[in-house]
């Protein structure tokens, strides 16, 4: 087994059993944990810069990399005509590129303002440099290992399908350049991590809220029974 | 008509010293504990002033509770889609600052400072960064109007008064001021159980308490920008958001919650009120002007055979129908139409009830005369007690605590609810005070008293209940038969020998 084997090949199902897993146990037996951890309370100004821009930023782009995991064919279509393939391209590199600016806000606000400070754990900082890191290695492959929207259907469909379907092919990934494989391995990190961290309040996203009734009225008798 | 029981607290302002017991009893209860050390469950404001967090009136700049237009009920905050949007930052939320960094002092200091010529002082810190910090506010900063020409002048409910009465207020040697003590009001309508996006909060249909279920909250901190009263609040350690339980673990068990009990002016009275759930909307939907009257009509007599009926249909135990029948609430909201909610114009239907205070009005006349008279001070002799009265209770307009500023803070801006309350409770006060100085109830006391409206029998049982009333008058509290729902959950026997069912888990933050 080469090293190519044990990130891309091997690592992935550890960091998924590690994703469902953990997460189910945390969500049914440790519900208490399960928290966005907000700190709007303590500091106001340079998060907001900071959130939105990483919050929008990065559903918007993995949106995009679902589609292209979706509807690889649909992508290829689109980007037959160039106009499209440009502002496809251009929107991608915006969109990451105000992810990175805004986790680098938050990554600075978490250690320079005090009471933030005082309110993190290791975890919040590890989870915003692997952010960080993420968002780089994608706007620097973006830049320089043009155009991803056009080969990602190629290659990276593939593969993720490989591993989704239980029968990996990491060497689709053996002849990439560094900072693609670097970007794909950071991706299963945050996968492994997601369930130990403030990161898995992105599966409590409440859509219900759109429709439940107003008001909730609970019968502590009827709930007994 | 769908019955159910609601327990309430109501609040004789007449009595209240700012004390701040309440709030210590509560604060040593339920938040002393780190991310909770800025939350005041119970806090106690100055009036006119700001009040905590800092202006927390300012629905233009916190967007709390309801707005009714156009034959809708909308959040003032926001639309469902809205509040989704905002998930990653909240533009209404108050931050740290608006309430206040909480501090502590290093007493350490005292005892580890080196020999010298001075003597060794605590320095405050922060109760969060545990750095040393100048404290610049506080939960009760402008207490006794300290600092009024900042706060008090900052009060929103000083909209709509004439400049000239504004400048009255806070007239040197007759600055004016009156207490307000506030807990969650456990509203009939509460804004923050609609805005949650986890749905986390509900309210107990057996006694109307507001709760937040800490598993499900995730921390989207809606709720905080929601309640018009601010009394929800983000615990920035676990990230949860927290607020008065009314102390139910208390109420289950039969005693009084813990701001109530330890009230030390006694201005704190428990008791079930019946309310009809299914006419809750209309009683929000309603204009402004007749919304305080709207909410009293949904609250039902306990007393007429229909609503027994309707309440037995509903499941409401004998113990509590009973209970509704001897509450003192009751009494004060519905029969005496004495209290008000705070803030009616917020449309949460707020269940906390407020008799408006009287006291700071003697001041105005006594003032007034004493100019008239043209020597300071010693009006008090040179006029008959019962005269001064007497002109006092004709002179409501002249109070020394605006009607108005009143009406603001209860009745929507309606002066027509406030003064009535101010004559009943007056005539009251004139009948006893004429018993006691003429030796007997008089002709004009009588006059006074059917001005207000009230008969003999009234009068003395107001007299009675906002003076003399024991503990077990001032606290009705129902019977919740917290042995039997154990039951239910759990097999008491299975489980004997046991300290507690189950294993618990700590609250700390999650990673």
């Amino acid at each position: 087994m080469n090293w190519n084997t044990l990130l891309f090949g091997v690592f992935p199902y550890i960091a998924l059993t590690l994703a469902v897993g953990v997460t189910a146990y945390r969500m049914v037996y440790r519900p208490f944990s399960v928290s966005a951890q907000s700190s709007q309370l303590l500091e106001q100004k340079r998060l907001f810069f900071g959130s939105t821009a990483m919050h929008w930023g990065l559903v918007l782009v993995l949106l995009g990399h679902l589609l292209a995991l979706l509807l690889p064919k649909g992508l290829l279509l689109w980007n037959a005509v160039p106009v499209r393939l440009y502002l496809l391209e251009i929107t991608g590199l915006g969109l990451g590129f105000w992810a990175l600016v805004g986790t680098y806000v938050l990554l600075a606000r978490r250690i320079s303002v005090a009471r933030v400070r005082a309110a993190s754990t290791g975890m919040d900082y590890l989870v915003l440099v692997l952010i960080l890191l993420s968002a780089l290695s994608g706007v620097l492959t973006a830049l320089f290992y043009r155009y991803g929207s056009f080969w990602f259907p190629a290659v990276m469909t593939p593969y993720l399908w490989s591993v989704l379907t239980l029968q990996p092919r990491p060497e689709l990934l053996l002849d990439l350049p560094f900072w693609i494989k670097f970007h794909v391995f950071n991706f299963w990190l945050l996968v492994a991590v997601f369930p130990f961290s403030r990161l898995v309040h992105v599966i409590t996203v409440p859509l219900g809220y759109l429709l439940r009734p107003w008001q909730i009225v609970v019968w502590v008798r009827k709930l007994a029974r | 008509m769908k019955v159910r029981a609601h327990v309430s607290m109501l609040f004789h302002l007449d009595k209240c010293i700012g004390c701040h017991t309440c709030s210590i009893a509560c604060k040593n209860l339920w938040t002393d504990r780190k991310g909770a050390e800025y939350m005041w469950w119970n806090n106690v404001e100055t009036r006119p002033g700001t009040g905590y967090p800092t202006g927390w009136e300012d629905q233009e700049r916190f967007r709390g509770g309801w707005e009714y237009k156009d034959g809708h009920l909308d959040l003032r905050l926001h639309s469902r889609a809205q509040g989704l949007f905002r998930l990653f930052f909240n533009p209404a939320l108050p931050s740290l600052d608006d309430y206040y960094e909480p501090y502590t002092f290093r007493y350490s200091d005292l005892f580890t400072s080196p020999e010298g010529e001075d003597q060794p002082t605590a320095i405050p810190i922060s109760m969060i960064t545990g750095e040393p910090m100048t404290p610049g506010a506080g939960p009760n900063w402008d207490d006794d109007l300290s600092g009024s020409p900042l706060y008090a002048a900052n009060d929103p409910n000083l909209k709509g008064l004439d400049p000239e009465v504004q400048a009255q207020l806070s007239e040197i040697e007759g600055v004016v001021f009156q207490y307000l003590p506030r807990i969650c009001n456990h509203c009939l309508n509460p804004a923050c159980v609609a805005a949650c996006p986890s749905g986390a909060i509900y309210k107990r249909a057996e006694d109307g308490v507001v709760l937040v279920n800490e598993n499900k909250c995730k921390a989207w901190r809606m709720c905080v920008a929601a309640c018009p009263y601010k009394k929800v609040y983000y615990n920035w350690a676990t990230g949860k958001s927290e607020k008065c339980i009314l102390c139910f673990p208390r109420l289950e068990t039969g005693q009084a919650p813990a701001c109530a009990h330890s009230c030390v002016g006694r201005i704190r009275y428990m008791g079930v009120l019946l309310y009809d759930a299914d006419r809750i909307p209309e009683a929000a939907m309603v204009p402004d002007e007749r919304l305080v009257e709207s909410q009293l009509d949904i609250i039902l007599d306990p007393f007429d055979p229909e609503v027994i009926a309707a309440a037995r249909a509903e499941g409401l135990d004998e113990g509590w129908i009973k209970a509704a029948q001897n509450s003192p609430l009751y009494k004060f909201v519905k029969v005496w139409r004495l209290a008000l909610p705070l803030h009616p114009e917020y449309r949460t239907l707020a269940m906390m009830f407020y008799v408006p205070p009287l006291s700071p009005v003697v001041a105005t006349v006594e003032k007034a005369l004493r100019a008239s008279q043209g020597n300071g001070g010693l009006v008090r002799l040179d006029l008959p007690e019962s005269n001064l009265d007497f002109e006092l209770y004709d002179n409501l307009e002249k109070a020394r605590m605006p009607v108005e500023y009143l009406a603001n803070l209860f009745a929507a801006g309606k002066k027509e609810l406030i003064v009535p309350i101010l004559k009943k409770l007056l005539a009251v006060r004139l009948l006893k005070r004429q018993e006691s100085l003429e030796g007997g109830v008089t002709e004009k006391a009588l006059r006074v008293l059917a001005d207000a409206g009230l008969t003999l029998e009234e009068a003395e049982a107001i007299y009675r209940l906002t003076t003399l009333p024991t503990l077990e008058e001032r606290f009705v509290l129902p019977p919740y038969h917290r042995e039997m729902a154990a039951e239910v959950w759990k097999d008491p026997l299975a489980a004997k020998g046991e300290a507690g069912f189950g294993y618990v888990q700590p609250p700390v933050r999650g990673e």
